[in-house]
């Protein structure tokens, strides 16, 4: 009991789930994009919806816990029930195994490695931190600032979502004019 | 190792990259918009890893705000996208390159 108290008090688990979570965020996120079993876009989507999940965690560690709730409602409640929706509804064939373009495959490599050699870059100059992390994004805090400094940003969100309804169902009537 | 602020922004960084490979090479729409999710949510570890570590609250606000309009860009694209199905009967880019509906 005193080591598990000793371990805690040292953030040794929470670096330990830091990893286990990284890990599991990283590989079902490659697994979205490459899965060597299957071309099925249901499949995708399934490794889409266990990413997600494994980022909550990420998000609980950064105690950041409204939004690993938002996280959990909005995307793996909301966004990928829309997404199997409509691959349901568009009856999508397995997709044959088209060869992968030469010009995609160096164009996407050249991205990537000067994404990661910028990251690399700016990483080197991050300045050391400052203090102890103690910020708690509960509920009551984001509401605070949420209602407060952020109220007018919160309504023009309103209305977005409001304007992407109408556009949504202008958009699925069966005659486009 | 202590896990910090880098150790955070790494994982975001090859989430993201991960996502801009699946864009780029990937022939299914589908699959091209889960890669987009990918990348923002990419963009929101970072954000909210900054906020936990600079004592800030407002990054999360920001990632709050970015959950929400992702919500309505879903929607969009995949009401445009079974639009486009329904005209073209696929959801392959290289059979929707005109463009002419």
């Amino acid at each position: 009991m005193e080591a598990i108290n000793n371990l805690v008090a040292g953030g040794a688990v929470t670096d330990v789930l830091f990893y286990v979570f990284a890990a599991l965020t990283l590989l079902c996120g490659l697994l979205v994009i490459v899965n060597p079993f299957s071309r099925n876009p249901v499949t995708s989507a399934m490794f889409l919806v266990l990413t997600i999940i494994s980022m909550t965690g990420l998000f609980v560690l950064l105690h950041a816990f409204f939004l690993a709730a938002v996280q959990i409602i909005v995307y793996a409640g909301a966004v990928l029930v829309l997404f199997v929706f409509v691959i349901m509804l568009l009856d999508l064939k397995e997709e044959q195994r088209r060869k992968i373009k030469f010009f995609g495959l160096v164009t996407g490599i050249i991205a990537v490695g000067g994404i990661l050699s910028a990251f690399v870059k700016s990483l080197a100059a991050l300045p050391p931190a400052a203090a102890e992390p103690r910020v708690e994004g509960d509920t009551n805090a984001l509401g605070h600032l949420l209602f407060t400094q952020y109220a007018l940003p919160f309504e023009i969100v309103s209305v977005l979502l409001l304007v992407a309804m109408i556009g949504v169902i202008l958009l699925s009537k069966k005659k486009l004019e | 190792m202590h896990v910090g602020l880098e150790h955070y922004l790494t994982v975001s960084i090859l989430l993201f990259c991960l996502g801009l490979l699946g864009v780029i090479l990937r022939r299914n729409l589908l699959v091209m918009y889960m890669s987009l999710e990918l990348m923002l949510n990419a963009a929101n570890l970072a954000l909210v890893a900054f906020s936990r570590f600079n004592n800030r609250l407002d990054g999360q606000v920001l990632v709050f705000f970015i959950i929400t309009v992702a919500a309505a860009e879903v929607a969009v694209g995949l009401a445009l996208i079974v639009a486009l199905y329904r005209k073209r009967q696929s959801a392959h880019v290289e059979d929707l390159t005109s463009m002419k509906l």
